[in-house]
């Protein structure tokens, strides 16, 4: 190889991979492949609300009982926190465009505390919800009502697998935010190269849908009438 | 070999900003509707909102607006996908306690 060519072949940014032609291309199979892995995780969580749907459409009042037993102003305050990290995770993603390096790992940090926050309050709202006697299991009961309690138990059931996939995907995303404060404090991001930023915030924004549905679903159900099912 | 201009959006801060008074009005208003009695109409209300407030993270905080045709089609293809499964599974199952007496 001739001197010429040796640079030419090198002179390609250092993220750029071999099977990619440019930045370009390779940042939009990069932004692809994330929306595809992200279609397979709405129909996981889809699958487990439509089962949701039916019960609730059997047992509306063991629902509206539910979520009577939850923590109304914790869940929305929790919304609201993860509203806060879905901004300051797009404006790391911005600040890694007009290669801003310290304003990217202060928004990636600032996010990281958010998705803590969040994390400590869930765990407040299951220690009391452990301690109400409101999780399900042979010794489950409601004594106001115990011919609801079954239904309320699979209410619960859900409330604590619903919630607890969806704390599951934040604490992978606590930690995948640790690993790219390192990458962004090291300088691996740029105007020419953010997109594993950009995927980053991707899965961060699409864990915010997830409760933003979650939050309506199970803290906030109205007993309508209550001559169903 | 032909530069693949990236074109990068960048999207104004004032963007991001209005979006974020969105959400949070929306996530409030959820909350206020939610605490009066509307029947019926309480579930639906609280599904537009929720699904108005999606719509705006999609669009704007994950860059869908701006992002290439061929994303837009594994995005669409994925709610289309979920309505399927919705709406097949619950032409079962909530059809099956009709009473034929």
């Amino acid at each position: 190889m001739t001197v010429a060519a040796e640079q030419e072949a090198h002179a390609h940014h250092p993220a750029l991979q071999h099977h990619f032609e440019d930045l370009g291309q390779q940042h939009e199979a990069s932004i692809l492949g994330m929306w595809m892995f992200l279609a397979t995780e709405i129909l996981f969580f889809g699958g487990i609300l439509c089962a949701y749907w039916i019960y609730r459409a059997l047992y509306p009042e063991a629902w509206a009982l539910g979520a009577a037993q939850q923590n109304t102003l914790a869940g929305g305050i929790n919304t609201l926190v993860l509203i806060i990290s879905s901004l300051t995770m797009a404006l790391a993603v911005r600040n890694a465009q007009v290669a801003n390096r310290r304003a990217t790992v202060a928004m990636l940090v600032a996010t990281l505390i958010f998705g803590c926050v969040f994390l400590a309050i869930k765990t407040y709202e299951y220690n009391a919800h452990w301690h109400e006697g409101l999780f399900p299991g042979e010794h489950f009961t409601w004594h106001e009502n115990p011919e609801l309690a079954p239904k309320l138990e699979l209410f619960m059931v859900f409330y604590w697998g619903m919630t607890g996939l969806h704390a599951l995907h934040m604490v992978i995303g606590v930690g995948l935010l640790l690993w790219f404060i390192w990458r962004a404090w090291r300088g691996d991001f740029g105007p020419e190269y953010y997109s594993p930023v950009e995927v980053m915030g991707l899965y961060w924004h699409f864990v915010d849908i997830i409760w933003i549905f979650l939050f309506p679903f199970l803290y906030l159900i109205h007993q309508v009438g209550g001559h169903h099912g | 070999m032909v530069e693949h201009a990236p074109e990068h959006h960048i999207t104004p801060l004032p963007v991001y900003f209005a979006v974020f008074a969105a959400l949070v009005i929306g996530t409030l208003l959820t909350w206020y509707a939610s605490t009066i009695n509307l029947g019926w109409a309480n579930t639906p209300i609280a599904l537009v909102i929720a699904t108005i407030k999606a719509v705006l993270v999609i669009l704007f905080f994950m860059h869908l607006k701006y992002s290439t045709r061929l994303t837009w089609v594994v995005v669409i293809a994925a709610f289309l996908w979920l309505a399927m499964l919705f709406v097949l599974t619950f032409s079962d199952y909530l059809t099956r306690y009709w009473s034929i007496y």
